[in-house]
């Protein structure tokens, strides 16, 4: 059998993983692992510039493409750097894996040099962690890694590796384990046949049904199959952030997001219906506004791989566990195999009902922001973008105001299209989460929606994108201050606008993305909107900094009253309210 | 309701730092705690003791089942079950005190385990509640100090916790 060191048997057990791409920072604890990796070929390595964007840029990899994401850091600030990334990924249930160098095994405990207690540090954000002991556990620890990382409700696993396991003069037998059982570890498979046969006959018998699909139906990959099922009953679908893109954005069925910024229809339907199939998605707070007044007519029906996330802060009245592909694939064939059809006229009613109210408030409509005057509305950019990107485009956000026009007004088509920090809202996500994306998919148009605070949060990696060639849209929503902040501000705190204005302290961007070697291009007036944004994406082989100066006193709108508000009570405009 | 629960996990280190981990995380109470390895080196038995209503503890049992070093579990109150903790208590014990304490001591079934010519040690088992009642007989001006092992616990019968 072959020997190997420590380092190498990392590398070789990624490897045979088959991994193709890891995002990290170099330092003294992972240099015996640097060194494995510069004496190879098959894995390619990009050096950030921030630990901090070596997370979200392969958390942005892997929600464009499905698979596990690769971190490599040091330990101590390396480490740590990584943690903001870790819990974002955490949040959002995305599978990742993260190497971090650790100081040797003698050393722990002692304070040594950039030493931190990373599995101590990264336990609540993780799925799992291993601290690594003995070399010859690698290929085992990887695999086991990847396995927990990618299956059941996918999520972050950190490996910290001690300097002295990786050293390159002690070799030992790799062995890497072609088949993986872990006692302790079982994820969820099919759904219990008895409570998807219940699922299937309160979902025929519904008058006012609503399907909300999330997060989980877009990294489970059931898209077709929700798709197919909401058309074939003639179901109204409503998608979280997290799953905008399940099902397409321009279909007729789709009412648009829900949630505290969701559409007056999706929000309005909910509260009215009379079922509602919730599937890949968790009730977050941000969706359900005051869990007590929460949909008050509804029997809800939970599809989720993750029992724990079944009837947390709304009761499901069937809840169902199992992987949404294969609960979605057996309701499927039941709906065909059964005679029973929805109540025809009951759905037309209701479908009656939700256009009349699209046509009161609703986004898609007729604009329902201002459309006169040079000032720009940063709803009619991300239109505007969409209309030039044919609506194909990946696009990656920042958090603020200018994510939730991005998730409102880019109509997603396909999943895995709208990469976003929902669960974390890490600014800083955007450009890093862009790149990785860019990585993984090279001739695809990847559009980074931003703000000019979020992205001054991880603006390092600019560099990242020049070293490697990864031309991508950077579209920065300008608007002088912490628009979301703000207008919490402006709503809640009459107006005292405590530390979210710049005053004159904001760069040149367009010096700075030339600075870094990239093309930047200012948008300041209505009429020069389409025109500057048609030169800026017909340019392909260049980074292209975006600096669109849009009204700033623009508002956020629908916004769920908070804090005792139910879902469709809602701020319409400034002055209007349901 | 105060409920056992009895968890079977991977006798891994960090394991029980992830379960005590979720209980502050997620903001759950624990009463007490005790684990140990079991005749099976690799597996630990941890049994720990809440208080919550019917859906906190259904959160508490599936965030625990979601720990990966979590092999097996149950909440032993679900059904018959036997509880026992072990009590060591240190008593002032002078004079006419002496014997009193002696009768407590036979009367809840106790031993007294150390003798000094001030003090008794005394060994008492059995349920929590059991305990609660020795220490309020011994009366508060005796007590010197106090130690208590935490739950521990067992199903009826022939159900049995296992992988």
């Amino acid at each position: 059998m072959e020997l190997l060191s420590g380092g190498d048997m990392l590398v070789r057990a990624l490897q045979d993983e088959g991994v193709d791409l890891i995002f990290g920072y170099p330092g003294g604890s992972a240099l015996h692992i640097y060194d494995a990796i510069f004496r190879q070929k098959g894995i390619k390595h990009l050096l950030v510039r921030h630990e901090q964007g070596a997370t979200h840029s392969a958390d942005g990899y892997a929600r464009a493409t499905g698979k596990t994401g690769v971190v490599l850091v040091t330990s101590g600030p390396g480490a740590t750097n990584a943690i903001t990334g870790i819990a974002t990924a955490y949040m959002d249930s995305i599978p990742m894996v993260v190497i971090s160098g650790q100081v040797p095994s003698d050393k722990i405990g002692e304070d040594a040099f950039q030493e931190t207690d990373m599995v101590g540090c990264s336990r609540p954000i993780v799925k799992h962690s291993f601290l690594v002991k003995n070399a010859e556990d690698i290929p085992a620890v990887v695999k086991k890694a990847f396995y927990i990382a990618s299956t059941g409700r996918p999520g972050p696993v950190v490996i910290d590796i001690p300097k002295d396991v990786t050293n390159p003069v002690d070799r030992y037998p790799y062995n890497f384990p072609e088949k993986l059982r872990m006692r302790s570890y079982t994820p969820a498979g099919k759904g219990h046949a008895g409570q998807i046969r219940k699922a299937v006959a309160l979902l025929l018998s519904a008058k006012r049904p609503v399907i909300y699909a999330g997060g989980g139906v877009v990294q489970g990959d059931g898209s077709d199959l929700l798709t197919e099922l909401a058309q074939r009953l003639n179901y109204p679908v409503t998608n979280t952030l997290m799953g905008l893109g399940a099902y397409p954005g321009t279909d007729k069925r789709f009412l648009g997001m829900l949630g505290m910024h969701g559409t007056f229809e999706a929000n309005t339907a909910m509260h009215h219906a009379d079922v509602i199939l919730a599937v890949g998605a968790r009730f977050d707070d941000r969706v359900t506004n005051t869990p007590s007044k929460f949909c008050p007519g509804a029997k809800v029906i939970h599809i989720d791989v993750d029992p724990a996330s079944i009837s947390k802060t709304i009761t499901a009245d069937v809840p169902i566990v199992g992987t949404v592909q294969s609960v979605l694939k057996e309701m499927l064939e039941m709906l065909k195999a059964s005679k029973e059809m929805p109540d025809q006229s009951a759905i037309v009613d209701w479908w009656r009902q939700i256009d009349d109210w699209r046509e009161r408030h609703g986004l898609y409509t007729a604009p329902r922001y201002r459309t006169d005057g040079d000032m720009i509305m940063p709803q009619e950019v991300i239109s505007a973008v969409h209309q030039i990107t044919n609506g194909d485009a990946y696009v990656t956000s920042d958090v603020g105001q200018h994510q939730m026009f991005a998730a409102q007004y880019y109509l997603f088509d396909k999943p895995r299209r709208w990469i976003n920090s929902g669960g974390l809202g890490t600014m800083g996500f955007g450009l890093p989460a862009a790149l990785g994306v860019k990585a993984a998919h090279p001739d695809a148009e990847v559009v980074c929606v931003t703000g000019e605070g979020s992205i001054q949060m991880c603006i390092q990696e600019l560099s990242t994108a020049t070293q490697y060639n990864l031309p991508v849209k950077i579209l920065c929503l300008n608007n002088q201050a912490l628009g979301m902040v703000k207008q919490w501000q402006e709503m809640q705190y009459e107006g005292r606008l405590s530390n979210s204005v710049y005053e004159e302290s904001l760069p040149d961007f367009i010096k700075l993305a030339e600075a870094y070697g990239h093309l930047g291009m200012k948008i300041e007036h209505r009429d020069e909107l389409h025109g500057k944004l048609t030169e800026a994406f017909a340019i392909k082989d260049r980074t292209v900094f975006i600096d669109v100066y849009v009204d700033p006193t623009e508002h956020v709108y629908p916004m769920q009253v908070m804090p005792s508000g139910s879902m469709r009570d809602m701020w319409l405009s400034k002055t209007e309210r349901t | 309701m105060r409920r056992i629960i009895s968890v079977l996990m991977e006798n891994e280190p960090g394991a029980l730092s992830r379960v005590v981990g979720l209980f502050s995380q997620r903001g759950y109470n624990i009463e007490s705690l005790t684990v140990a390895p079991t005749e099976d080196a690799t597996l630990s038995r941890l049994t720990l003791t809440t208080i919550g209503d019917d859906h906190k503890i259904e959160q508490i049992t599936k965030n625990l089942n979601k720990l990966i070093d979590v092999v097996k579990l149950v909440d032993l109150t679900e059904g018959s079950h036997i509880e026992r903790e072990l009590l060591l208590v240190k008593v002032r014990a002078t004079g006419a005190q002496r014997d009193e304490v002696k009768r407590s001591v036979d009367i809840f079934r106790g031993q007294i385990v150390d003798v000094t010519s001030n003090m008794y040690t005394v060994q008492i088992s059995g349920t929590s509640e059991k305990l609660d009642a020795f220490l309020q007989a011994l009366g508060e001006h005796t007590i010197m100090e106090v130690v208590r092992s935490g739950v521990s616990g067992i199903a009826r019968g022939e159900k049995i916790l296992s992988i």
